[in-house]
């Protein structure tokens, strides 16, 4: 149990050495492949000097688990990533979460019930008292992380299955679940305590298992869709901690610093994420926003075809596109490349407009319009496209709604106060979307029924080809 | 478990928040889920915790329970790991590919 001088800690110095370069290039663009290629070295060099430091029993236990965990893991893993459609990636990712924070968990039951069970429970009073202080904590992060990244990943994905029935994903938090939560979680300390007063019973152990696994529910039920970007980037700080947990619960350096570090660093994404969208993270968490209850559509505007918005397009000068969650929906970025495409053949400028939160993750549609092989320099951040609107022809919205909605700058409603990229003062907005709903916020669009808007209802893919080949007609 | 030890380790743990914070600090948009993904996939470490659970061998003790709960960890840390850094790669190589083409 003691952090004893042994000549494996020096094989972890240089995982944790690994993982600090990883995560430091890996925040670059030009070095960031070396950096996960960093990260993952570092990983293999602590499996290698954990497995090499073991000795190995007898017995189905002592020999298979390791080689099977290990491949059985690695295949699923390997296969999920490679398989994923990039639109899926922020559900995997949450996912993946949710995996690492079980893992740390099941790691602090596993070594609980086992102390318990053998009898090898501590009895000088520091190491026990750290043991099962750490178990505690690492069992309610853990088991939270894992809850919370599955409702997160439905959320994402908008609803669910059940035997082939599509329900959506319920959004509900009154104020008074706030205080349930606050109830759940003296009641997870209350349970901590008692299991240090009578270690030998296992009940309290899983008693804070099953609470956690509640709180993490009721923690993400509340919160909107609209917010899951932060959620993730949360849960994923969350899983860095429950790993540092793990860390003191089996007296590892390695596990300390790279949980803790992950845990800053997930922070620190987070209030990015937060800052775009001029909301404290106080309020995502704990103010019910966006989602249930959505306004009906009480206004009506006549689409536009194809045809007209190629006719208009034809001849401009500077056309910006700007992309939501649409897009990643309908996988439509290659047919909004070949639109750009046409457009500079015939000598016009296209920039694209990158809102900070579209999509469901931050940087969503970087890596979807980087696979679309849109070069990098033409992605323009929010402040910097916004001075540049005003001398646009053409904004062609795909996919976006509030990230575009003007209302966001009257400060009033959910949306009051979020910086938005100001499609509306372009010259001509044209909106690909699939009706006249109102987006995750739940908040009617003003753009949509002005003059100078056109809009082409129906799926993204499908109106972009279409307007790519009313372009090649011209 | 002595007393100088866990303060080496609490210190460690403090140095290690701070580190991350300052690491990264300013990140353009187009990394940030890499990011995410790749933090996600370091925050698998807890994978080494998993190998010792799931070898009830190096105890004294054997409680079969004990290692069962440790191999489902070792599965979920593994599908964390390797599957966290193989879609960090993926993402990355579609967004270096591209300004190399440039």
């Amino acid at each position: 149990m003691a952090f004893e001088p042994e000549i494996w800690d020096v094989g972890y110095l240089i995982a944790s050495i690994l993982f600090i370069l990883g995560l430091k290039k890996l925040g670059h663009p030009r070095t960031a492949p070396t950096g996960n290629l960093y990260a993952a070295s570092g990983m293999l060099v602590a499996v290698v000097v954990t497995v090499a430091q073991m000795n190995f029993g007898d017995g189905i236990e002592g020999t298979i688990l390791i080689p099977v965990g290990l491949g059985v893991g690695g295949i699923i893993g390997y296969t999920m990533a490679v398989r994923v459609q990039m639109t899926g990636v922020p559900e995997m990712v949450a996912l993946f979460n949710g995996f690492g924070g079980a893992a740390s968990a099941l790691v602090a039951a596993s070594e609980v019930f086992r102390m318990i069970n053998n009898g090898t429970i501590p009895t000088d009073w520091l190491t026990f008292h750290v043991a099962w202080i750490a178990i505690g904590l690492s069992t309610l992060v853990g088991w939270m992380t894992l809850t919370g990244s599955l409702l997160a990943m439905m959320k994402l994905k908008g609803g669910f299955e059940i035997f082939g029935k599509w329900y959506r994903t319920p959004t509900w938090g009154p104020e008074w679940l706030n205080y349930v939560k606050g109830i759940f979680l003296i009641g997870i300390v209350g349970l901590i305590y008692m299991s240090l007063e009578e270690p030998g019973n296992q009940d309290y152990v899983i008693g804070i298992i099953v609470l956690s696994c509640i709180l993490g529910l009721l923690f993400v039920l509340p919160i909107g869709g609209a917010d899951m970007p932060v959620v993730v980037s949360l849960l994923n700080s969350l899983s860095g901690v429950a790993a540092a947990f793990t860390g003191f619960i089996i007296s590892n350096n390695v596990l300390i610093i790279a949980g803790s570090m992950v845990g800053a660093a997930g922070l620190v994404l987070t209030n990015i994420m937060c800052k775009a969208m001029n909301r404290r993270l106080i309020d995502v968490l704990f103010k019910s926003f966006g989602g249930s209850d959505r306004e009906k559509v009480t206004r009506t505007k006549v689409g536009s075809d194809p045809d007209e918005v190629a006719m208009i397009c034809d001849g401009i000068s500077k056309c910006v596109i700007i992309p939501g969650y649409g897009m990643a929906v309908s996988q439509c970025q290659h047919q909004v490349r070949e639109f750009a495409d046409i457009l500079e053949a015939n000598g016009c400028e296209v920039k694209y407009g990158i809102h900070p939160v579209a999509g469901r993750m931050p940087g969503h549609m970087n890596v979807l319009l980087a696979e679309a092989n849109v070069p990098y320099e033409k992605l323009i951040e929010m402040d910097r496209i916004n001075s540049e609107m005003g001398e646009c022809d053409v904004a062609l919205v795909v996919g976006a709604n509030d990230t575009v909605n003007p209302v966001a700058r009257s400060g009033e409603g959910p949306l009051a106060g979020m910086p938005i990229i100001d499609a509306d003062k372009a010259r001509v907005v044209v909106m690909v979307k699939r009706s006249l709903s109102v987006g995750y916020a739940g908040v009617d669009n003003d753009l949509f029924y002005e003059d100078k808007t056109m809009m082409l209802f129906g799926d993204g893919k499908k109106m972009m080809t279409e307007l790519v080949s009313s372009m090649k007609e011209l | 478990m002595e007393l100088v030890t866990l303060i080496a380790a609490i210190t460690i743990f403090a140095l290690a928040i701070f580190l991350g914070f300052e690491l990264i600090t300013k990140v353009p948009p187009t990394l940030h889920t890499p990011l995410m993904s790749g933090a996600n996939a370091i925050s698998g470490i807890t994978i080494v915790g998993a190998l010792f659970a799931s070898n009830v061998a190096s105890d004294s003790g054997n409680y079969p329970l004990a290692a069962w709960l440790g191999f489902a960890a070792l599965v979920l840390a593994t599908i964390n790991v390797v599957g966290g850094f193989a879609v960090t790669n993926r993402m990355l190589n579609m967004i270096a590919g591209k300004r190399r083409g440039k």
